[in-house]
Formats: structure tokens, C-alpha cells, sequence
């Protein structure tokens, strides 16, 4: 099967039903996206595929081997992103860091979507949980992101 | 100081990820040479040792710090970092010391040995300890280095040390205009003796403590860099997936169908472990599926500790809890509260009770073990204790406990979760897979693994009774606490003792009541109970708090004036209730309506956990029953500060944990299972239930105390005293989603 990740190809030889989050991390070596819960609660797991915010614990591979896949790996050659992770060292987002990749995704979705989000945008788009309880810094990034 | 500890910096290296530079023999017998005495003994042999080797914890520089060429500093903390921001506080204060610019620090968590025990004598990341505990012995180390830096800058220039001065990285001198970066002197300065006298720097010239200094991890983990024990590899590595018994004291018996489940993609093996089983794949997701596609029997073994009753129920605990009676064991008295009670005006009587939590860290727990050629064993475990796991695993290993290598990479969160708690740690697994198929092995536990064996708050109820006089003062107070601390079941409990962490939150509250009894009645926690982010502060105080507001109303009192009234004696604590109200605009208690037309009102408590004093303020309102937390306000005095960006961080991550708590977290069993396995079945606060925090520090200059912890006591009874006030009744259990609010919204 082949996938695309962040603009490249990679072959890989997985059981078609496979979640794309152990695929990621386990055979592709990428761990920079988590694994929280493994059910969809919370967001950990999230990449973007085909520019949408995805929960990569829940979505097959095959279901995805056709699409464009962005990770964090890929964050800072991202204009979004990149703004998104100046956003998050200004306002000091993290604090045990472990939900943040999915955090920084979930907001490149939603500035790649809306550049000029509401406050009501933010909070539909910024579900995921954060045990930490960063939640207030991490609006506060995604409103001066938008604005930057 | 490149060369002064190369050792330790390798254990760090692999951390990483990268290939070792030595080869794993060479690595093993050279940081036994390095690291000398006693890698891991426990910790009361350990300081044995090392006051008879005069090792100080906390003085050896080469320990400590390593100077690099380009004069950047490695610091092996002794402190693991789990987001509570210590490794930027330790960059800080030995920064702040050695004049190098904390931005300029690489922070590292350090291996065992006896240079970290810096938490009275022994070591753990926990008590929100980390700093209060090592931060003179941190500012004097700093200082150390900086004095030999200046020597070996003195014998390079050939002019007295008198003369040379520093600036952040370089040693000046200035009638010569000449400096010299700490990276050309750092080896030449590592071969100097210990000063034995530093002088520190004057506080008012601090340059970075008790500034708001950035983070050092926030870039990495904005950006996906930051790795975890789950992120670990090392070459030649399998993956493993447990499932348990489904009640803790369960063996495996008979796998009925462990043919096919071998055959299945990538298995490479199945086993029988303690308690579990395990499959052992080439990727986790293959493993976790051959594992949870085990027909298990499970048998009962004898002789387990604690094992998990077939009829346990949450629901009858806590009806066993409320239903005990008599005083207990007396632990704080005062006065005579019996005979205050008995003529009292007025009496006033209440029972509490709080549920059992999860700690709901986001990183699942994991452990990676391998047994190197020369029988030592590497493991990378999140721990928040090292020297107490690497004994532990010497002992399951059956080696010494210098053959045991631990690496203790950063935490996905902890909130108490990595302490060592047997059952609840995935290591002994891991280190019994790893033997078992003679290649390293990384475990990960699935998020419905770790709900079945985390270690959870106890569950615990109070009995209170006040007495009030004509006047509506309080002038008696009884409480009985009833159920099990966490301290006493994992550090020994002495039965004619009231352990600590049982009552803390109820004893030592700082009113001036006069007739005051705080007991405790013992009651056998059937669950493998643990330590929560603020321990027995987390209910303790929601407990005191909320029957506080009930003593005033009682008395006809406003809980806030009765507060500042009965500390009139206690300026620090009457300073800190007014700076909290001043922060919130000045004191109401409400009903009143807000801008938005909503009915709002406002509860206050105080807490003094961890050394520290806090005062909190919530603004709630409801709607269709549901309990809406507009704003916090939270006044904290942990007497001196190293970095206010830091206590807001962790003041704001306290909010959040104790509102989570406060509202919708409870752990329920049901004939002793567990009926939540996900976040699906145990809600944590999400985002949108996030109220706006406002905080205020206060350096009262009173010593030093924590700050990872103290925020969250004060939150809940904050919570549930404003919303009694919208209710009209007391809500004497949590979480508070469990009651039907429907019907009084504003
Ligand atoms: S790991 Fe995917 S949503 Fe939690
Ligand atoms: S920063 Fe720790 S879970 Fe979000």
C-alpha cells in the first residue's frame, strides 16, 4: 500500500485495516503523533488528511491510501503551521506537552479553513482534551496566529 | 567541565534515541567507575553510603553540569519534568548562579545515584517539593562552578581571581579587556577541587529567578520533537500489549485458542505473566490485537494483596464509609471540643463524601526493558523516583541493583500516577517479556488497560459537627475522617497513627476556632489506591470548605466575613483572602444577575497545601442544570517564587484538574470491575468547560513552598459553595454532575 505523508511516499506491507496512527509510530517511525485513547475521545492522534483535523487512532490505513496526509513532523514547513508553532512558543502552550502535537494540528486545520476564525470557530475546532489544562493559552495562540 | 561526568550524559544520549558512542559493555563498566557508590541502593543504605564517602546530595558540580565547547550547559536534574516546567525552574536558579543564561541550558532528567537525593535524603518528582527542597543546595552548586570557572581563568590569564568577573558564559577581565567563553575553560575547571565557601548572589540582582523566563521544552513539544517513554526504540526491539484480569488476585488458566492468536500477523510470541497475559509482535497495534483475541480463564490465586473483592461496589463503600461512627483516632485538637460542642447554642452536622479518581495522564503508561550482554538491565521507565524503581527491578530481576540501568524520560503528565506502585506499573512486565524473548521489549498498556490498574484517590467520607454560639460564631469543631490515605498504604501505616494523607486539608486549616478535634477512622481501601495531583488536599478541603459555608449560614453569617473574622490573628492568610477578593472585583456572594442576564453567584475557600497559602474565588451559574464556571480567581502565597509564568501555568492546570474533579470525574466499580475504561465512561474537563483563570502571587516572603499542586484544593468547595447558594441546598458529594439541578437555572 501506498500512502503520502507529507508529501512523500512511503510503501508499506500492513494489514489494510490497521489504524494510521500505529502505522505512523510503528512503521514509519513517526511518533511525534500520539496515542491517547485509542477510541476518538481525545484528539491526541490527530493529523490532517486532505486538510482535514482526523483522528488517526480510528481511521484504517486503506481508508486513507489515496489522500494527502500531513503529520507535526511536517509543521514547520507548513505557513500555518509554522505561524501556529511561533503562536504556541509566544503564548507558552505546553505544559507536559503530551496532547500538544494534536492541539497544533487540530488549529492548522481550522486556520487552513477559516483564516479569521470567531471565537465560536475556535471552540467547534479546539475539542481535543488536554489533561494539563492548557485549553486558555491554546485559544489564545490560535487567535494570535490568525491575527499574525 | 566537558569531561567531568561524559558517563552519564551517554545514559542521556540513548534517551534519545541515538546509537550509544561506547559499546554497551564499555558503557555499563565506565558509568559504574563514573557514577561510584551505590547507583541504586535503597534509600536508606544510599545515605548511609554517601555520608560515608561525603557526598553531599546536591554539592558535586560534575554530578551535576557539564560545561560544552561552545559554553552551552548539560544539568542532569534530579527532578523529573512532567509539565510542571522544573527543568526551566532548575536552568533558572543554577543559571541564575553560574551566569549563564537559562535559554542556554539542555536539562536532562539525571540517573539514580546518591548526588539527586535531594527530597529529605531520598529522591521523588512529587509534594510539589522539587524546588523548595533543592533550591539552595541548586543556587550553592551554581555558584561552585562559577567559582572554579573563575580559577581556572585566573591560571590561564595568570592574574588573581580578584581581578575577573563573569558575565553570562565568560569569565572577563577587565583591565585587560580580555574574556574567555566557559567552554575553553570548562576542562581545565572540572580538574579543580570543590570550593568549599561560595558567596551567592544578592537577591535583588537576580537576573532570572523570579522572572518569567520562557520554557525550554515549549518549542519541541509545539512541534512534535518532544519524546516520551511511549516514543522510545531501540534497535532490535519487540512490541507487547497485556490484557489483565479483570479483577486484580485473577491468574491465567487456560487460553483457549492461543494457536490461532500465534498465527495471527506479526505475533511473535504469547505469555503468561502475574495477574495478565501478553503478546509479544512486531508493531503494538498487532500485539494489543493477538492479546485482546485470548480467550482467557482466570483463576483465583490465593494470596494476592489486595485483591480485588468479586462484590465490590463503589456505591456500598461509600455507605459503608458514612455509616461508621465514633471519633477515631485523634490527630489535631484544640481546646475541648466535646464539652464546647455539648453547650453550644447551636450544632450543625453534615456528611461528606468524595468518589475515587483517575489520574487520566494522557501518555498511556509504558515501559521499554533490555537485558544487555553483560547482564545488567536498561530500562526506560516514566517514574517520578528512580532510585526506588531501580531497586525494585533489581530485586524482580534477581541482579544487583547497580546492573540496572534507568533512564527517565520525560512524562505525558503524572498528577501522581508514576509513583512506584507494583500492580500499577507496567515495568515488571516489560522486564519479564524482555527475558523471556531475549530481546528488548516495549510495552505499552492500552488507555483500557490503564483503567483497570491505575491507582486511584481513595474514596473517603467525613463526618463533621460545629458548634455556634449565640452570636452565630463558631466556637466548636469536630471532624472524623473515614477511610485510607495513600501514605500509609505504600510507606507503612502504623494503627495507633492517623496517617497524614488522610486529613490533611481537614487538620491544619487556619481559623481560629477554639475548640477544635480533627480524627480518623480506619477503614481498609478494597482498591490499590494512590497519590492524585494535591493527595488528601483534593477532597480534604472541599470537605472543610463547603461545611464551612454551611456553619456560616447556620450563624447567618457571610461566608466570607466569617472567614476574614476568624483570621484576624493570621495576617498572611487575611492578606491573601483579601487579595483574592480584590482580585475578583471586590467580594459578592450573589444571586445576582450578570451582564448576559444569567443568575450568578460566587463561592470562596482557602487552602494551605505543600507549604503554600491559597485563597480561591469561583463565579458559576447554571444552565438546564448544568453547572457553568464563568471565572476563577485564585490568590497564591508560596512565600518566594522562581517563575511567575510558571505558577500561572500550573495555577490554570490546577483549576482545570480540580473543576474536572469537582464536576464530572468518579470511578465506579461494580462487582469489583471497573465500569469506565476510556475517557468515554470517565469524562475529563474538556475544553469547553474551561473557565477564564485569574491569578495574583504573593510573595509573602514566608519560606518557600510548592506550586504544582496547591491550585486544585481550593477549586472544588469554591465551586460547590456558589452553587449551593443557586440552589438553595448543600451539595455534600462529588462530582457534582451526579445531581439533578434541573429547574433552578437564572
Ligand atoms: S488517541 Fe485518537 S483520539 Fe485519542
Ligand atoms: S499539555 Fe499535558 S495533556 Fe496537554
Amino acid at each position: 500500500m501506498e500512502l503520502t505523508i507529507n508529501g512523500t511516499k512511503h510503501e508499506v506491507d500492513i494489514e489494510p485495516d490497521t489504524p494510521l496512527l500505529w502505522v505512523l509510530r510503528d512503521e514509519l517511525g513517526m511518533t511525534g503523533t500520539k496515542y491517547g485513547c485509542g477510541l476518538a475521545q481525545c484528539g491526541a492522534c490527530t493529523v490532517l488528511v486532505d486538510g482535514q483535523a482526523t483522528r488517526s487512532c480510528v481511521t484504517s490505513v486503506e481508508s486513507v491510501a489515496r489522500s494527502e496526509i500531513m503529520t507535526i513532523e511536517a509543521i514547520t514547513e507548513d505557513t500555518v503551521g509554522q505561524k501556529l508553532v511561533e503562536a504556541w512558543v509566544s503564548n507558552q502552550v505546553p505544559q507536559c506537552g503530551y496532547c500538544q502535537s494534536g492541539q497544533v494540528m487540530a488549529a492548522t486545520a481550522l486556520l487552513k479553513q477559516s483564516p479569521q476564525p470567531t471565537d465560536e470557530d475556535i471552540a467547534a475546532a479546539m475539542v481535543n482534551l488536554c489533561r494539563c489544562g492548557t485549553y486558555n493559552a491554546i485559544a489564545a495562540a490560535v487567535r494570535q496566529a490568525a491575527e499574525a | 567541565m566537558n569531561d567531568m561526568s561524559p558517563i552519564a550524559s551517554e545514559i542521556m544520549t540513548s534517551v534519545n534515541g541515538k546509537p550509544f558512542k561506547l559499546s554497551r559493555r564499555g558503557f555499563l563498566g565506565a558509568s559504574l567507575g563514573a557514577l561510584v557508590l551505590g547507583v541504586t541502593l535503597p534509600a536508606a543504605r544510599a545515605r548511609a553510603q554517601a555520608g560515608a564517602a561525603t557526598i553531599a546530595p546536591g554539592s558535586r558540580v560534575a554530578a551535576f553540569l557539564e560545561i560544552r565547547p561552545d559554553s552551552t550547559v548539560l544539568f542532569r536534574s534530579a527532578f523529573i519534568e512532567g509539565g510542571q516546567g522544573i527543568f526551566t525552574a532548575m536552568a533558572q536558579i543554577v543559571g541564575e548562579e553560574l551566569d549563564v543564561n537559562p535559554a542556554n541550558f539542555v536539562v536532562e532528567g539525571a540517573p539514580p545515584g546518591p548526588d539527586y537525593l535531594l527530597t529529605g535524603g531520598g529522591r521523588f518528582t512529587g509534594g510539589s517539593m522539587s524546588v523548595r527542597m533543592s533550591y539552595d543546595a541548586m543556587r550553592k552548586l551554581g555558584a561552585s562552578a562559577r567559582h572554579m570557572l573563575l580559577q581556572a581563568a585566573a591560571a590561564r590569564l595568570s592574574v588573581p581571581v580578584a581581578e575577573l568577573s563573569t558575565e553570562p558564559g565568560r569569565v572577563l577581565h577587565s583591565a585587560s579587556g580580555r574574556a574567555i567563553p566557559y567552554g575553553e575553560i570548562a576542562d581545565a575547571a572540572a580538574e579543580l577541587p570543590l570550593p568549599t565557601d561560595v558567596v551567592l548572589r544578592d537577591r535583588a540582582d537576580f537576573r532570572w529567578i523570579g522572572k518569567p523566563v520562557a520554557r525550554l521544552d515549549v518549542r519541541d513539544k509545539s512541534t512534535g520533537k518532544a519524546q516520551y517513554t511511549i516514543d522510545l526504540k531501540v534497535d532490535g526491539m519487540l512490541h507487547a500489549a497485556v490484557q489483565h484480569s479483570p479483577r486484580l488476585g485473577g491468574e491465567p488458566d487456560v487460553l483457549q485458542n492461543e494457536a490461532d492468536v500465534r498465527g495471527m500477523p506479526g505475533v511473535h510470541s504469547i505469555h503468561r505473566l502475574p495477574g495478565a497475559v501478553a503478546a509479544v509482535a512486531n508493531s503494538w497495534w498487532r500485539a494489543r490485537m493477538a492479546v485482546e483475541a485470548l480467550q482467557v480463564t482466570w483463576t483465583e490465586a490465593a494470596g494476592t494483596a489486595h485483591a480485588m473483592p468479586a462484590d465490590f461496589s463503589t456505591e456500598a463503600h461509600r455507605a459503608k464509609l458514612k455509616a461508621t461512627t465514633g471519633d477515631g483516632v485523634a490527630f489535631e485538637a484544640e481546646g475541648d471540643a466535646q464539652s464546647a460542642l455539648a453547650s453550644a447554642a447551636r450544632v450543625v452536622e453534615a456528611t461528606y463524601d468524595a468518589p475515587y479518581l483517575a489520574h487520566g495522564q494522557l501518555e498511556p503508561p509504558s515501559a521499554l526493558a533490555r537485558w544487555n550482554d553483560d547482564g545488567s538491565l536498561e530500562l526506560w521507565i516514566p517514574n517520578q523516583a528512580p532510585e526506588m524503581f531501580q531497586a525494585e527491578a533489581a530485586k524482580l530481576a534477581g541482579i544487583a541493583p547497580e546492573k540496572v540501568l534507568i533512564h527517565s524520560p520525560m512524562l505525558g503528565g503524572f498528577f501522581g500516577r508514576h509513583f512506584l506502585y507494583q500492580t500499577a506499573n507496567p515495568f515488571p512486565q516489560a522486564i519479564h517479556l524482555a527475558k523471556a524473548v531475549n530481546r528488548p521489549v516495549k510495552l505499552i498498556w492500552s488507555r483500557e488497560e490503564e483503567f483497570l490498574r491505575d491507582t486511584l484517590r481513595p474514596m473517603a467520607a467525613v463526618r463533621f459537627r460545629a458548634g455556634l454560639d449565640a452570636s452565630g460564631m463558631p466556637v466548636a469543631l469536630s471532624a472524623v475522617a473515614v477511610g485510607e490515605g495513600p501514605t500509609g498504604r505504600w510507606f507503612g501505616r502504623q494503627p495507633d497513627k492517623v496517617d497524614g494523607s488522610a486529613v490533611e486539608g481537614i487538620a491544619g486549616k487556619v481559623y481560629a476556632i477554639p475548640n477544635r478535634r480533627v480524627g480518623q477512622v480506619h477503614v481498609d481501601d478494597p482498591a490499590i489506591i494512590g497519590f492524585w495531583r494535591s493527595v488528601g488536599h483534593s477532597m480534604n478541603d472541599f470537605f472543610y470548605e463547603t461545611f464551612f459555608d454551611e456553619m456560616a449560614d447556620a450563624g447567618r453569617q457571610d461566608p466570607y466575613e466569617l472567614r476574614h473574622r476568624l483570621l484576624a490573628d493570621s495576617p498572611r492568610h487575611r492578606t491573601l483572602l483579601e487579595a483574592v477578593a480584590k482580585l475578583s472585583g471586590g467580594w459578592q456572594r450573589g444571586p445576582f444577575t450578570a451582564e448576559d442576564g444569567t443568575r450568578r453567584a460566587r463561592g470562596v475557600a482557602m487552602a494551605s497545601p505543600f507549604g503554600s497559602e491559597v485563597a480561591t474565588v469561583a463565579e458559576v451559574s447554571l444552565q438546564q442544570g448544568e453547572i457553568i464556571v464563568h471565572d476563577v480567581w485564585v490568590a497564591i502565597d508560596p512565600g518566594s517564587i522562581v517563575n511567575p509564568a510558571i505558577i500561572d501555568a500550573q495555577v490554570n492546570s490546577a483549576v482545570a484538574l480540580g473543576l474536572s474533579s469537582a464536576l464530572l470525574e468518579e470511578v465506579v466499580y461494580v462487582d469489583g470491575m471497573p465500569q469506565a475504561r476510556n475517557y468515554d465512561g470517565y469524562p475529563i474537563l474538556a475544553p469547553d468547560r474551561m473557565p477564564r483563570v485569574h491569578v495574583r502571587i504573593v510573595e509573602s516572603g514566608a519560606p518557600m513552598g510548592g506550586i504544582g499542586e496547591p491550585g486544585v484544593p481550593g477549586v472544588p468547595p469554591a465551586i460547590a459553595n456558589a452553587v449551593s447558594v443557586l440552589v438553595g441546598k448543600r451539595l455534600r458529594s462529588l462530582p457534582l454532575s451526579k445531581f439533578d439541578l434541573r429547574g433552578v437555572d437564572g
